[in-house]
């Protein structure tokens, strides 16, 4: 079905998937007002699955009828195979981290790790056990007797996943657990994180909408909008073949590059006299032979040409000429923007190359890995 | 506050004017309304402290000659209210023995009602909320009639439970808007942390917010304290006479007068009333404005 396969795809196909959590038609409503409407989706067990989309997709909303805080208007959640829809969230086997790090602030570090192990009745044995076990895992050993207005955000952050896994559950789920840390502290909690679900085998549900951390964590990625999955697969496909126009435009820094045209056969008209031949693109099937359509491009799948290479290039390459009129560097690379067929393009460009606003410039666009979508529906043609 | 001129910095330009004539007026206001507060409560201080005598003679606005502490003994133990003559400590009492279960279970069921409001939100709270500030609206009189005759009904009418009870009903609306608004500024999260955790609705309660909630419990009670010990006309219709409370008894002592009004022992009587919302106020001031203030809590 696609072309690319990641480990997770491989992983899945050789032991028989085991469903860990599964939502079944899920609606919720605030009042007159719905979130979701018949949203389905299973994660398979040890699965890394991120929802990402903008504010107010309701990835939240999502995750809390998972953890059961949530009243669920209809549909089902089924966890470890039991229906717990109408289960209390200790009982669904679920651990939770907040965005806001929720911490009890009255309670010190290694309180706040065993305070629902308390309430379970733990032996104190079982529990100090549980406790030390996780404080070694995140490092907070010598923090355990402080309070959590004496931490970090790092470390708080660090104490609300240690309450998660003390809980010894199968399926942990994470709000926005990094977004209120700083990038440096981000990057290396989001290591950890990856470091405990390599270690761990829990399944994870993540809610982010940064798109490094879903890139990097996923194994599937479920792309939201409007309380609709858009797309479910692993980073590469959602990235090579997003499904639609608004998860390509969602994923990927900078945004892809979206030209209008006309599709003709094999070949999409972008006016002004330039045609480009579809020869290496993917069609989904059946393929459509005409009608608007808009072409994706990444900015890093435009290559500039060596001046005086002409136009000849490989197989599945698009070349064009046109006039850099403007640069934006950011480190390693910069960011040029041109024009074809009159229409915007973006190119990313080594840092190193000089080139000033202004000069002329020869590229080639890589349609193998372009994008095809249909100009009303959005949809991948 | 060391002369400036060696630092690097130096400040230019006009000095902001401190004495205007507005600020001259605003000053001036200050002083009188001071004058006006503190001028009774200097001549109840000293007439208390002087004899009879003394008062028969003397300016109202002159220090005693000879300070006593008699006046305040007799306040305290001998002053008669009506038949009996045990001064206003019977009346301390009587409002210790009211004041301290009211304020405690009105600041509780105020915490609990502003716990359940904002994280529970049972079906119908708002209009339940909205009710309930309604009736914190409505003159204390017009609920009198009713609540005798619920009393009389329920059969403890004139009792201390009763006065107890209608104490903590008519500080529920307070309280609880000001946990409710104490608990909005509490991150749900928190909430939903600790039921993920497996806690209910008395654990949450118990363990996870009002530890957290140090603040605001002060400054409940500090209102709840003054205005319960401060009440009149609710301890005079439901406490029953074995049960009056010291602002009803000073009432007493001041009317119950036969001959020559003994002022120096009104005075101290009213004082010794006064005397702890005053305290109140004075050791409390710091937390009541700290408390007030804390409207956000970080986690
Ligand atoms: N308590 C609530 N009452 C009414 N509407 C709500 C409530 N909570 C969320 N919503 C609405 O539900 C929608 C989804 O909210 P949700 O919190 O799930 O979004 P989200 O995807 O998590 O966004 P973000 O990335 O900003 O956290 C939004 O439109 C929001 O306005
Ligand atoms: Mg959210």
């Amino acid at each position: 079905m696609h072309a690319t396969i990641s480990a997770a795809d491989l992983r899945l196909a050789q032991a028989p998937v085991e469903t860990s959590v599964s939502v079944r038609d899920l609606k919720i409503a605030y009042g007159a007002l719905t979130v979701l409407d018949s949203l389905s989706l299973d994660v398979a067990k040890g699965e890394f699955l991120v929802l990402l989309g903008p504010s107010g997709c309701g990835k939240s909303t999502l995750l809390n009828a998972v953890a059961g805080l949530m009243d669920i208007t209809d549909g089902e959640v089924w966890i470890s195979g039991r229906n717990v829809t109408w289960a209390e969230p200790k009982d669904r086997g679920i651990g939770m981290v907040f965005q806001s790090y929720a911490l009890y602030p009255r309670m010190t570090v290694a309180e706040n790790m065993s305070f629902g192990l308390r309430i379970a009745r733990l032996s104190k044995a079982e529990i100090a056990e549980r406790v030390d076990r996780a404080a070694k895992l995140l490092h907070l050993t010598p923090l355990l007797n402080r309070r959590p207005a004496e931490l970090s955000g790092g470390q708080r952050q660090r104490v609300a996943i240690g309450r998660a896994l003390v809980r010894n559950v199968d399926v942990f789920l994470f709000d926005e657990p990094l977004s209120n840390l700083d990038a440096q502290l981000r990057a290396e909690l989001r290591i950890e994180i990856k470091k405990l679900h390599q270690s761990l085998g829990n399944t994870m549900i993540y809610v982010t909408h940064d798109q490094i951390e879903a890139m990097t964590l996923a194994d599937r990625i479920a792309v939201m909008k409007g309380g609709v999955v858009q797309q479910l697969a692993p980073p590469q496909e959602i990235y090579n073949r997003p499904a639609n126009r608004f998860v390509a435009g969602f994923i990927g820094s900078p945004a892809m590059t979206f030209l209008n045209g006309a599709l003709k056969g094999r070949a999409v008209d972008l006016g002004a006299g330039v045609t480009v031949p579809l020869d290496g693109y993917a069609f989904a099937e059946p393929a459509r032979a005409s009608g608007p359509a808009v072409l994706g491009v990444r900015p890093e799948h435009v290559a500039l040409l060596p001046a005086g290479a002409g136009g000849a290039v490989a197989q599945g390459r698009f070349a064009a000429t046109g006039t850099v009129r403007m640069i934006e560097p950011t480190g390693a690379d910069m960011t040029l923007w041109t024009e074809i067929a009159g229409q915007p393009l973006t190119i990313r460009a080594p840092a190193d190359l000089s080139i000033r606003v202004g000069d002329a410039i020869g590229f080639a666009l890589d349609l193998t890995r372009a994008s095809l979508f249909d100009a009303d529906t959005g949809a991948r043609l | 506050m060391t002369a400036p001129s060696a630092s690097a910095v130096v400040a230019r330009g006009a000095r902001p004017r401190t004495i205007t004539a507005g600020r001259i007026g605003l000053y001036v206001f200050l002083a009188v309304s001071a004058l006006y507060v503190l001028t009774p409560l200097y001549v109840m201080v000293v007439t208390s402290l002087k004899s009879m005598e003394e008062i028969r003679l003397g300016g109202i606005f002159a220090l005693p000659a000879a300070p006593t502490v008699a006046p305040w003994v007799e306040a305290w133990s001998t002053a008669c209210t009506g038949l009996t003559c045990d001064g206003i400590q019977v009346g301390f009492w009587n409002s210790v023995a009211i004041l301290v279960p009211s304020v405690i279970l009105s600041v509780l069921a105020g915490a609990i009602n502003g716990y359940a409001l904002s994280f529970w939100r049972p079906r119908g709270a708002n209009v339940l909320f909205t009710l309930l500030l309604l009736g914190a609206f409505i003159p204390v009189q017009v609920f009198i009639y009713p609540l005798v005759r619920i009393s009389a009904v329920l059969g403890v009418y004139g009792t201390l439970p009763n006065i107890v009870a209608i104490h903590i009903i008519f500080g529920l609306p307070i309280t609880t808007l000001l946990f409710r608004n104490y608990y909005a500024g509490v991150p749900v999260e928190l909430f939903k942390a600790a039921r993920v955790d497996g806690a209910g609705f008395w654990r949450i309660f118990l363990q996870v917010m009002l530890p957290m909630s140090t603040p605001i419990v002060i400054v409940a009670c500090i209102l709840q304290v003054t205005g319960i010990w401060n009440d009149f006309i609710l301890g005079l219709v439901f406490a029953g006479r074995d049960n009056l409370p010291m602002t009803v008894q000073l009432n007493n002592v001041v009317n119950t007068t036969t001959g020559e009004r003994p002022y120096n022992v009104h005075m101290a009587a009213t004082i010794l009333t006064a005397s702890v919302p005053l305290l109140v106020y004075f050791v409390s001031g710091r937390w009541f404005v700290r408390g007030i203030a804390a409207g956000a809590v970080k986690g």
